[in-house]
């Protein structure tokens, strides 16, 4: 918006572009191809609609959420952003697993160590009466074994009302 | 005969045609399904991006189509992008706590072996036998260190 340059949606729709159009301030007009495909996908009265309900503070990141899932309804016209999440989930998973499995390693280390006293294998190595240096010293290792909240965290980001102040365009 | 319109026809107030490319997906018992597909995309957008896919793939776009719609209507600000950002954070996490625990277990290993070696030393420490068996003598050629 600025001079006599009418902004992307309004070269798009073909119409005067008034001093305070909503999409000016996010869909300038040397960027038509990001209206462009909002429109497509969402349509420009819905977006005006959507804009309108919001506070002017969140309008950028609402437009830059809509862009990315315009995109990705348009990259994947059955799945669009669901097929991202579908593959993050997936993603989450396998990594719980390894953790799990990690996790295990790291406590039978622990116990073998708390467990099993020390020896050499060759006699003459050692002395009978020192005692003092066969064991090792039990570590003092932090605890890793803490499980997070992350198993859950799959299906309450579902249900949590997600807020961010990031620009959401990767 | 009661009507049997579909969620879409019903809503948009028209006709259900024989071939109306909504009633499959969007049946009358469950009204609040079109309703969000509807506030966010446009049932004349979701008609043709229905007509535009092969009949086999439609169900599933028009669940998809429902998922977003809800969660744009849940969070109007981040829609779907919310839960992503939220995945991959989640990602972020369990990857460092991973990298974490195999470095603790790398450093695990290495002390084990340090230690297996200073267990060995000092038994071979000539002044240290020497203490042991009551000689006075310590030992500067290295090569003492074995028996």
């Amino acid at each position: 918006m600025g001079g006599n340059s009418p902004c992307a949606s309004c070269k798009l729709l073909r119409r005067r572009c008034a001093k305070d159009c909503i999409f000016a301030p996010y869909f300038p007009s040397d960027d038509p191809h990001k209206f462009a495909i909002v429109h497509k996908v969402f349509g420009a009265s819905n977006v005006s609609k959507m804009l309108q309900e919001l506070p002017l503070h969140q309008r950028a990141d609402t437009v830059s959420s809509l862009v990315y899932e315009a995109n990705a309804r348009v990259r994947d016209p059955v799945y669009g952003c669901v097929g991202a999440i579908s593959y993050l989930q997936n993603q989450v998973s396998q990594l719980q697993m390894q953790l799990a499995v990690a996790q295990a390693e790291i406590l039978c280390i622990q116990m073998q160590q708390e467990q099993a006293p020390i020896t050499t294998t060759s006699p003459v190595l050692l002395e009978e009466d020192d005692k003092s240096s066969l064991f090792l010293h039990q570590n003092d290792l932090p605890q890793f074994l803490t499980f997070s909240s992350s198993n859950n965290v799959i299906y309450d980001s579902f249900k949590k009302e997600s807020l961010f102040g990031q620009d959401m365009i990767s | 005969m009661a009507s049997t319109r579909c969620a879409a026809c019903k809503y948009l107030r028209r006709r259900c045609p024989s071939d109306c490319i909504f009633s499959l997906y969007f049946p009358s018992n469950n009204p609040q399904r079109f309703a969000y597909v509807h506030k966010i995309f446009g049932a004349s957008n979701v008609g043709k991006m229905l007509q535009d896919l092969p009949v086999h793939r439609r169900a599933d776009a028009a669940d998809s189509l429902y998922y977003e719609a809800h969660c744009r209507i849940k969070d109007p600000v981040y829609g779907c992008v919310g839960i992503i950002n939220i995945l991959h954070q989640e990602i972020h996490n369990v990857q460092c706590q991973i990298a974490k625990i195999q470095a603790e277990i790398a450093f695990i290993g290495t002390h084990a072996q340090s230690d297996q070696q200073l267990q060995i030393a000092p038994n071979l420490d000539p002044n240290f036998l020497a203490e042991q068996k009551g000689l006075s003598n310590s030992f500067d050629d290295s090569s003492t260190w074995f028996f």
